[in-house]
C-alpha cells in the first residue's frame, strides 16, 4: 500500500491522517462502496421461479446413463452396488454424484439442481423430511407405486414417501430411535428395562442409590436447537398420544396430550432428571457421554450399539448395555423416523432407467448388505426376522418394535419453517424462558403459518 | 470509475503522446489498462449486488393447490419484503449481534494485533519461529478454526476444563456470544498484526535514536512516533476487519449454530430465509446489510481517512 509517488512526504510526527479518499476525483463515498461491495458477497439465487408445465404422472420413457446424487458414501458400498449394476447395464451406467455430508448442504444442492432446472441428477437419495417440498415444488415426479413391492415394506415407512396420497419416493433405508439402557446399573439395583416415563424416573433413583450410580446422570437425547430437537419433541408428543401435525395436515400442538409431552421433558431438565449439559447435546455428545458411563438411559439412533460395543478401549461401557423400545407416557412410546427415500428428479433424462435403477437399488438384497454392511436399517419387514442378521444384530427385534410404532415426522411443504418453529418454542420452554402453556401456543401459531405459508 | 467513461484511445496514441494532449493520453491508457480488471470487478461484484437488489423488490405469493398439492407461485414487485425485514421480529437482535461482533472484536484485535506486531518487530533469537507461530490461526479457514473452538466449548471440552466449571456454551446467552469474540480474536488478531508489523518496517530507526538522543522514554516515543507513523496501516487494518466482522456468517453458525438468537447475525438471516426458498426476504436482508456496511465504511472512511488507494502518509524518507 505504499504509493510510488514522492509529491505528498510529509514530516514524520505530523498530523498524519491524509484525506486520502478525496484525493484525485475519488469522493469518499466511492472508496467506501468499493470497499463494502469487496467485503459484501451477496447471493443472487435466482428466486422466481415459474410455473413449470403440468407433466402427467407415469411418464417414464428414455433410456441411457443416468447418475444418483447422494450423500457420502463413506463405505464404498453404493460403489459396489453400481458397479453391479454397470456390469449389467453397460448402456445405461449409474454415476455416482457424492453430495456434502451435512443435510443442510444436501437439501441446498438438491434445490439448486431444480432451480436451474439441470439434468445433472437423476436419481435422488432424500431426506424424507424433503419429500413433501420437492413434491409441491414439482421437482420430483409421481412413480407407478404398483411396481414396487412396498407391501413387503413397513407401512410407516412406506407413508415416509407419500405426498397428497401418491407416492413420491421409494424407501432406501429407515431409522428409529431405541433406549440404551446399562444393564449392569438395572441388573445391580435389581430393576426391569422402563416402559412408561414414570418407570424410568424409578429405576434411575434405584440406581443413584447404589455406590456405582452415583455420578451417573439419568437420561438424555438429543435437546440442542437443531432437527434432533424437532425429533425428540416429536416423539415426547407422540409417546404421550398426541400428534404435532394431524392427519389433515393441521397443527395440533395445543392439546393435553402435547403438553404432558412438552411437560415430561421440561420436567426432567427442572428435576435433575436429564444433565444440565444435555441441553446442548447432539447425537455424537450424548454418545460420548453414554460410552464415558455417565449416563444411565439414553434416547439414540442405533448407529451407536456398535460403536458403544466396541472393545478398543473407547467405550467404557462395551457389553453392560441393552437396548429397548423407547418409554411413553403411559406405556411404550413412539419414535419419530429417519431414513432415506429415492426420488427421481423431474428435470432428468432417460427415466426408464431411473425407474429401473430404483427397483434395483432399494431391492431386498441390497438392503440386506446396507445393514451388514453400514447397520443401516432396512425398509423391509421380513429382514428383522432373519435369524442370521438377528445374530449379527441384536438390537434389530427391538428396532422392529420401534419401527412399527414410529410416526412420521411433519409432513408439512415448508419444513424448513416448520421445524424452526417447533425448535424455537421447544428450546424456550426447556430452558424455563417460556411456560408449557405459552411454549405450545407460541408453537401452534407459528406452525399454522408454517403450513398455511404465509 | 470515472475513467470509464473516458473515450476508448484510438490505436498507437497511448505510445506516442503529443506534448500537450498527455494528460488525457495517460488517463486512456488507464483507462485502457484498467479496463479488463474493471469488467471483471463489474461481473463479479457490480451484477450480483443489482441481481439481488432487484431481487429484494420481488414479492411472490404461494399457495398450495388443495386438489394436487402443488405450490402456486404468482410475483409482482413491490416493498413486502422490505416491511418484512423492518416490521418482523428478527431484525433488531441480529444488527445488534452483527454490531457488537464489529465493536468488541475488533477493538479486541487492535490490541491484541498491535501487541502482536509490537513482539514479531523487536529482534530476537527465533524471531521467525514466532512470526510463523503468530500467522497460524489465520491461515487456518475459518469453518475449521470454527470447529475447533465447537470442541473447545463443547460441554465436555477443554474450556470447561480449564475453568473448572459447567458452561454451557453453545447455549441461549451472553457466554455464546462470547465464545464467537473470543475465536474471532484468535482468529484474525494475527492479520491485524501482520498489517501492523509491515507499517512499523517503514519506519526510520534514526528517529527512535533522535528521540532517545532527546531523552525521551520509551512509552513517549512509542506514543508520538510509532502510533502516528504505523497510522495509515492500522487504519486499512481495523477497515478490513470490520467490514469482515460485519458480514461474518461462518464461524456463529459453525461454533454455536443456527438460529440461536445470541450470536445469529444478519447474514444468518438471509442465509435462512434463502434456504427455506424465500429469496425475496433473503435479497432484502442482503441489501439492508450492504448499506449498513456501506454506511459503516463511508463513515469510518470519512473519520480516520483510511488511506485505501495508497497515495496518503509516506514516511520513508
Amino acid at each position: 500500500m505504499v504509493s510510488s509517488s514522492h509529491t505528498s512526504r510529509r514530516r514524520a510526527g505530523s498530523r498524519a491522517a491524509t484525506k486520502a479518499a478525496t484525493v484525485g476525483r475519488r469522493p469518499a463515498w466511492a472508496v467506501a462502496v468499493v470497499a463494502a461491495s469487496l467485503a459484501t458477497t451477496l447471493v443472487g439465487c435466482g428466486g422466481d421461479s415459474s410455473e413449470p408445465a403440468a407433466d402427467s404422472p407415469g411418464k417414464f420413457s428414455g433410456r441411457g446413463p443416468i447418475t444418483l446424487a447422494t450423500g457420502k458414501d463413506t463405505t464404498g458400498t453404493i460403489q459396489e452396488q453400481l458397479d453391479r449394476w454397470n456390469s449389467e447395464h453397460p448402456n445405461e451406467k449409474v454415476t455416482l454424484v457424492e453430495l456434502p455430508e451435512s443435510a443442510d448442504q444436501q437439501r441446498q444442492q438438491f434445490i439448486q439442481n431444480a432451480q436451474t432446472k439441470s439434468d445433472a441428477y437423476t436419481v435422488l437419495n432424500l431426506d424424507p423430511i424433503w419429500v413433501a417440498e420437492f413434491a409441491a415444488n414439482q421437482w420430483i415426479d409421481e412413480l407407478p407405486a404398483g411396481q414396487f413391492p412396498l407391501d413387503k415394506m413397513l407401512p410407516a415407512v412406506v407413508m415416509t414417501g407419500e405426498y397428497f396420497g401418491k407416492q413420491y419416493a421409494i424407501p432406501y433405508n429407515t431409522n428409529a430411535g431405541l433406549l440404551f439402557y446399562r444393564q449392569d446399573l438395572l441388573d445391580k439395583a435389581g430393576v426391569q428395562p422402563p416402559t412408561t416415563w414414570d418407570d424410568m424416573k424409578d429405576a434411575c433413583a434405584a440406581v443413584a442409590k447404589l455406590p456405582e450410580g452415583k455420578d451417573v446422570d439419568c437420561y438424555a437425547g438429543q435437546f440442542d436447537k437443531y432437527e434432533g430437537l424437532t425429533v425428540n419433541f416429536s416423539e415426547a408428543v407422540a409417546s404421550a398420544g398426541g400428534t404435532v401435525v394431524d392427519a389433515e395436515g393441521r397443527a395440533t400442538v395445543d392439546t393435553e396430550e402435547a403438553k404432558k409431552g412438552l411437560q415430561f421433558l421440561t420436567d426432567g431438565f427442572k428435576d435433575g432428571t436429564f444433565p444440565e449439559e444435555a441441553s446442548t447435546y447432539q447425537e455424537e455428545d450424548g454418545r460420548r457421554a453414554f460410552q464415558a458411563g455417565k449416563l444411565l438411559f439414553h434416547r439414540q439412533w442405533p448407529y451407536q450399539w456398535a460403536l458403544a460395543n466396541a472393545k478398543d478401549g473407547s467405550s467404557k461401557v462395551a457389553g453392560k448395555f441393552g437396548v429397548a423400545p423407547l418409554p411413553g407416557l403411559d406405556g411404550p412410546g413412539k419414535s419419530s423416523l429417519g431414513g432415506l427415500d429415492l426420488a427421481v428428479s423431474k428435470f432428468a433424462k432417460n427415466k426408464a432407467t431411473a425407474l429401473d435403477f430404483i427397483k434395483f437399488f432399494s431391492s431386498e438384497a441390497n438392503a440386506r448388505t446396507n445393514l451388514k454392511v453400514n447397520s443401516a436399517a432396512p425398509p423391509y419387514a421380513g429382514l428383522y426376522d432373519d435369524p442370521a442378521l438377528r445374530r449379527q444384530f441384536p438390537y434389530l427385534a427391538t428396532l422392529k418394535e420401534s419401527l412399527s410404532g414410529a410416526v412420521p415426522r411433519p409432513v408439512v411443504v415448508q419444513y424448513g419453517d416448520a421445524t424452526a418453529a417447533i425448535q424455537e418454542s421447544a428450546a424456550a420452554a426447556l430452558s424455563g424462558s417460556k411456560s408449557v402453556d405459552a411454549a405450545l401456543a407460541d408453537m401452534q401459531r407459528d406452525l399454522s403459518a408454517a403450513i398455511a405459508e404465509k | 470509475m470515472s475513467l470509464l467513461s473516458q473515450a476508448k484511445p484510438r490505436r498507437g496514441t497511448a505510445f506516442r503522446p503529443s506534448r500537450n494532449s498527455r494528460r488525457a493520453g495517460t488517463g486512456r491508457l488507464a483507462a485502457a489498462l484498467l479496463s479488463p480488471s474493471l469488467i471483471v470487478l463489474g461481473l463479479v461484484v457490480g451484477y450480483p449486488v443489482l441481481a439481488a437488489c432487484r431481487l429484494s423488490f420481488v414479492v411472490s405469493n404461494e399457495t398450495i393447490d388443495p386438489q394436487t398439492g402443488f405450490k402456486v407461485t404468482a410475483t409482482s414487485y413491490g416493498l413486502d419484503n422490505y416491511a418484512a425485514v423492518f416490521t418482523g421480529d428478527r431484525f433488531l437482535r441480529p444488527w445488534w449481534n452483527t454490531t457488537s461482533f464489529a465493536l468488541a472484536s475488533v477493538a479486541v484485535e487492535v490490541l491484541i494485533g498491535v501487541a502482536m506486531a509490537l513482539v514479531m518487530h523487536q529482534a530476537f533469537r527465533g524471531r521467525a519461529l514466532v512470526r510463523a507461530a503468530i500467522l497460524v490461526p489465520w491461515a487456518i479457514p475459518t469453518a475449521i478454526s470454527g470447529l475447533l473452538w465447537k470442541w473447545i466449548f463443547n460441554s465436555q471440552g477443554v474450556a470447561n476444563e480449564l475453568l473448572g466449571a459447567r458452561v454451557l456454551w453453545s447455549s441461549e446467552g451472553f457466554q455464546a456470544w462470547l465464545s464467537v469474540v473470543i475465536a474471532d480474536t484468535w482468529k484474525t488478531a494475527p492479520f491485524i498484526g501482520l498489517l501492523v508489523l509491515a507499517g512499523l518496517q517503514i519506519i526510520p530507526g534514526e528517529l527512535y535514536e533522535a528521540a532517545r538522543v532527546d531523552g525521551a522514554s520509551t512509552w513517549y516515543a512509542f506514543r508520538r512516533i510509532t502510533l502516528p507513523l504505523v497510522r495509515p496501516a492500522l487504519v486499512v487494518a481495523v477497515l478490513f476487519r470490520l467490514l469482515d466482522v460485519l458480514r461474518m456468517f461462518d464461524l456463529p453458525y459453525v461454533l454455536v449454530g443456527p438460529r440461536k438468537h445470541s450470536v445469529e447475525t444478519l447474514s444468518m438471516i438471509a442465509f435462512e430465509e434463502m434456504s427455506n426458498l424465500r429469496f425475496g426476504t433473503a435479497a432484502a436482508y442482503a441489501t439492508v446489510l450492504f448499506l449498513y456496511i456501506a454506511a459503516v465504511a463511508f463513515a469510518f472512511v470519512k473519520l480516520f481517512g483510511a488511506d485505501l488507494i495508497g497515495r496518503g502518509t509516506r514516511s520513508s524518507p
